[in-house]
């Protein structure tokens, strides 16, 4: 199993964008989601898609979610604590700049190594 | 919800609703100033999804409503006032006793609510007093509410302190230098200008005290 990426930013634009660095750097090999964006669409961020993130790239072997300002690492907060409790201890919030960080951290999910791991390898990035 | 001294949460759900529609531009042209320029956008559109659910939440016990109006914030936001509002009035809600409506509340459940929500907004922030935010608003109201407790003001001199402290705090934010959120990365420039979350604290809690007030002169107290 592999480590999942969610990537979280004030615009869909950027989420989206960092999420194509990421796919070109790892192909298919990692699950990877992303969202941006309010609820209405505008800058922001949404609990309800983040939550919807972390769900689907979900597996035992964990999730790290990469975040851009302030907003969003609280909305994600928030969507963590919205996660069934079995789920909660293996998705970890990485504080790393969100482009730099998700494609370090799928370049080290992709080879198999541990959440952990994974976690450092964003971080390092800063 | 409606016992015999009439308290109940309508109104003060109404004025909180009322208070962000009319001050929304003010609060977004704050966070212009030294932030990302969509507090009052983000409140009006948290609150406006509060206003959609109002018979639902009149039909719940004080706890409950203030837990359900948090994730309503929390869900519908979409910036940083979301989970720290959201956090806020949750934690609120869940330090009430959980059937009481607002009516059985004791002034003490009310101040052991409030400082429940000020420590979830300092947990949600990592920050607290002194970093230009809500909290130097949340913080000292908390403090002059339990004082005013320990003092034992009538309630209308209860609602004044709570709202001299409310509006000397908010002042106080201007010459504060911002260490978080948006308005930190401008460092000496955000002094001289009021924080837009204290802005926001201040005019809920104001909104509230209204409610207070008027309650208290019907009730013959004022």
């Amino acid at each position: 199993m592999t480590v999942g990426v969610v990537i979280v930013s004030h615009s869909a634009l950027v989420a989206q964008g960092a999420a194509d660095m990421v796919r070109q750097m790892v192909g298919d090999s990692v699950p990877l989601a992303y969202c941006g964006g309010n609820p209405e669409g505008g800058l922001g961020t949404d609990v309800a898609a983040i939550k919807t993130c972390i769900e689907r790239v979900w597996s035992a072997a964990g999730v790290v979610v990469l975040v851009d300002l302030g907003g969003a690492e609280m909305n994600a907060e928030m969507a963590l604590e919205l996660l069934p409790e079995s789920h909660r201890a293996g998705v970890l919030i990485c504080n790393a700049p969100v482009v730099e960080g998700a494609v370090m951290a799928a370049t080290e999910a992709s080879t198999g190594n541990s959440l952990n791991s994974v976690k450092e390898a964003a971080e390092e990035a800063l | 919800m409606n016992s015999q001294s009439g308290l109940a949460l309508a109104p003060f759900i109404d004025a909180a609703i009322a208070v962000i529609s009319a001050h929304a531009d003010e609060l977004t042209a704050l966070d212009q100033a030294i932030g990302d320029g969509d507090h009052g956008i983000n409140m009006q559109r948290g609150f406006t999804a509060i206003a959609a659910i109002r018979p639902e939440l009149e039909a719940l016990a004080a706890g409950p409503a203030l837990q359900k109006m948090g994730m309503t914030l929390v869900m519908k936001v979409g910036g940083a006032s979301g989970p720290l509002y959201g956090s806020f009035l949750m934690a609120m809600g869940k330090a009430l006793p959980a059937e009481a409506g607002l009516a059985d509340l004791g002034l003490a459940d009310v101040a052991q609510a409030l400082a429940a929500g000020v420590e979830a907004v300092k947990q949600r922030g990592k920050s607290d007093v002194g970093a230009k935010t809500m909290l130097d608003v949340l913080v000292p109201v908390s403090a002059a509410l339990q004082q005013g407790l320990a003092e034992q003001l009538a309630s209308s001199a209860l609602v004044q302190h709570i709202r001299v402290t409310a509006e000397q705090s908010l002042q106080a934010t201007g010459p504060m230098l911002a260490t978080k959120g948006r308005a930190s990365f401008l460092g000496e420039r955000s002094i001289g200008h009021l924080d837009p979350g204290a802005r926001s604290s201040f005019l809920l809690i104001d909104a509230v005290c209204g409610c207070c007030d008027s309650h208290c002169s019907k009730q013959g107290d004022a």
